[in-house]
């Protein structure tokens, strides 16, 4: 299967993949209308790390045992056929085991709606990613696996 | 063969799917006293009426035709034969097995409290979907505005928050001098305190009850180790969770607090396996077994022990305690050792505007977090537990807000984010 990888010596701290990955999971899918929303800046579904010139953006490694799945009190966080993990936001209670579980720390909370906010999706429905397809420096890969 | 399933909540459906991953054939029993499956953490937020009965299931609905497991519903097993490999059922039944899984989970602790009967109406245990619809039954027929509940643990915490959300005023009675007194300490605690202050409840630490005051079967008062006498008519009993070892008596399966597993979940009785809050496992920290009752472990344990059974040989590595706990919209999580009583650990603070972060070390590396109002990346904390991470380079960076990958050594977060396995 696919998996994206990141490659920290290329990324040049550019928060593109931020960018395309919030309107990507955008209701509009446009940049301006996503960012400029009453609702205020959407969450992207990546955490952007930065430190001082070392910067880049890390996802959800969908983990073949993923422990958020084990964790999971109502398995809201569940795995498709093709290996994606995966959130029900129907199911979600906002327990945050999740959160707790995730040793990559890529699921994001969303305190006010008691609901996991954002998590990569590996853009399902998408042919690529949106942060893999506008990455200008190929930080953001994807390699295929086994 | 056959696989006999004992208990049926996360630790069997972890082990069933386990077991089916290496054995399509052989059959698989389960035996429970309940009546359907249900996420027993959920049973706050349906008291609550966040979620709805029909909501509580945690598998998919065709899960039993799915595994091709026979479930038999509201069968208690009374007895284990382990020479005749059998168990016997409260109605006499003679079941055989060739592996059995013990996961029986825990049951409340009563306090033998000086006029305690079991059949005082208004007094309610929080752990079984069963006893929340009656203790629900009980707060709408007699209109309750206002409880006592005895513990301000865990379960305490969380009677606590269904109850706040039924506004319902409550009262917490704790022997310790702050409430989830085994993770938090009392800063940690003070974050708490303030919202059910604001929430009209209050907290009595340091305080037990001496008397319960019932007339006619029905609660009345509560009288309390400060000398003050409390009207109420609904108590919750939150003391704790004992492992259900009931069924090993007589048995020959070692039993400690919990029921003693090597790391194959299985006990000192070839072919009888146990998992989740009634086993007693490794636990990583310590090397030593203990009882963790939480949701994770209890699901790996399940999977470990299933893949045995099922005669894939896999080792349970031990976890630590960890929980996250949400009370009156104040998230927590902890992780590990949290409140050290010797002095050779050293301890990360910091807090700033509601957000609290602790951080236990020994030895340079991480044995114990605390986190409230401050969740984000949690589980990062957890890994370097488990990995054992030398952080003594680290130390300013982890109490920061910009905490993350970056700040981790290269080659471990290279391992991490890009190596093989788990990764990508």
């Amino acid at each position: 299967m696919k998996k994206i990888v990141i490659r920290e010596e290329y990324c040049l701290g550019c928060r593109l993949c931020e960018v395309h990955c919030a309107t990507a999971h955008s209701k509009s899918k446009n940049i301006i209308k996503t960012f400029k929303s009453a609702q205020g800046r959407p969450l992207s579904a990546l955490v952007f790390e930065e430190q001082g010139y070392t910067t880049f953006a890390l996802q959800c490694r969908h983990c073949k045992d993923a422990p958020c799945i084990e964790s999971c009190l109502t398995s809201a966080m569940y795995k498709d056929k093709h290996g994606t993990v995966l959130h029900d936001t129907e199911k979600c209670v906002g327990c945050w085991m999740c959160i707790m579980a995730c040793p990559f720390g890529v699921i994001k909370p969303d305190l006010k709606e008691k609901k996991v906010g954002s998590k990569c999706d590996f853009c399902t429905g998408r042919e690529k990613p949106a942060c893999v397809e506008h990455c200008p420096n190929h930080a953001i890969i994807l390699k295929e696996y086994r | 063969m056959r696989h006999l399933i004992i208990g049926y909540s996360v630790a069997a459906i972890s082990a069933i799917k386990s077991i089916r991953e290496f054995d399509k054939a052989s059959e698989i029993v389960v035996l429970t006293d309940e009546t359907s499956v249900y996420s027993r953490p959920l049973i706050s937020y349906f008291l609550a009426g966040q979620v709805m009965k029909n909501k509580l299931s945690f598998i998919p609905k065709d899960f039993e035709e799915e595994m091709k497991i026979t479930v038999r519903w509201n069968t208690a097993a009374k007895k284990i034969d382990s020479k005749k490999k059998t168990v016997s059922t409260a109605d006499n039944e003679i079941i055989k097995y060739d592996r059995l899984l013990i996961c029986t989970g825990g049951v409340p602790i009563k306090l033998p409290i000086d006029g305690y009967f079991e059949d005082i109406s208004g007094i309610f245990t929080f752990v079984k979907l069963g006893e929340v619809e009656k203790l629900i039954k009980y707060i709408e027929k007699n209109k309750i505005k206002e409880c006592v509940i005895l513990g301000a643990g865990l379960i305490g915490m969380k009677a606590a928050e269904g109850l706040l959300a039924r506004k319902i005023k409550i009262r917490i009675v704790e022997m310790a001098d702050r409430l989830l007194a085994n993770t938090f300490d009392k800063t940690a605690s003070a974050l708490l305190e303030e919202k059910l202050k604001e929430s009209g409840s209050e907290f009595l630490k340091e305080t037990t009850i001496k008397k319960i005051i019932s007339k006619a079967k029905k609660l009345e008062a509560l009288e309390l180790s400060s000398g003050k006498t409390i009207k109420t008519r609904l108590l919750i009993m939150a003391v704790g969770v004992r492992p259900d070892i009931e069924l090993c008596k007589g048995t020959g399966v070692a039993v400690n607090r919990g029921i003693v597993v090597n790391t194959k979940m299985e006990t000192n009785i070839p072919g009888i396996y146990a998992a989740g809050d009634v086993a007693e496992g490794r636990e990583f920290l310590s090397g030593e077994n203990a009882v963790i009752a939480i949701w994770p472990v209890a699901a790996r344990q399940g999977g470990v022990a299933g893949a045995n059974m099922a005669g894939k040989i896999t080792e349970y590595d031990g976890m630590f305690p960890m929980n996250s706990v949400t009370i009156l919209g104040v998230p927590s999580i902890s992780f590990g050792l949290t409140n050290p009583k010797t002095a050779d650990y050293q301890i990360l603070l910091s807090s700033e505007g509601g957000r609290y972060k602790k951080i236990v070390i020994k030895e340079d590396r991480i044995v114990g977090v605390v986190l409230v109002n401050a969740i984000e990346r949690a589980g990062i904390f957890g890994l370097l537990i488990k990995q054992k991470l030398d952080v003594s380079a680290l130390k300013k960076q982890l109490l920061l807000d910009d905490f993350g990958f970056l700040v981790l050594p290269r080659d471990f977060r290279k391992h991490f984010v890009t190596g093989e396995g788990t990764e990508v």
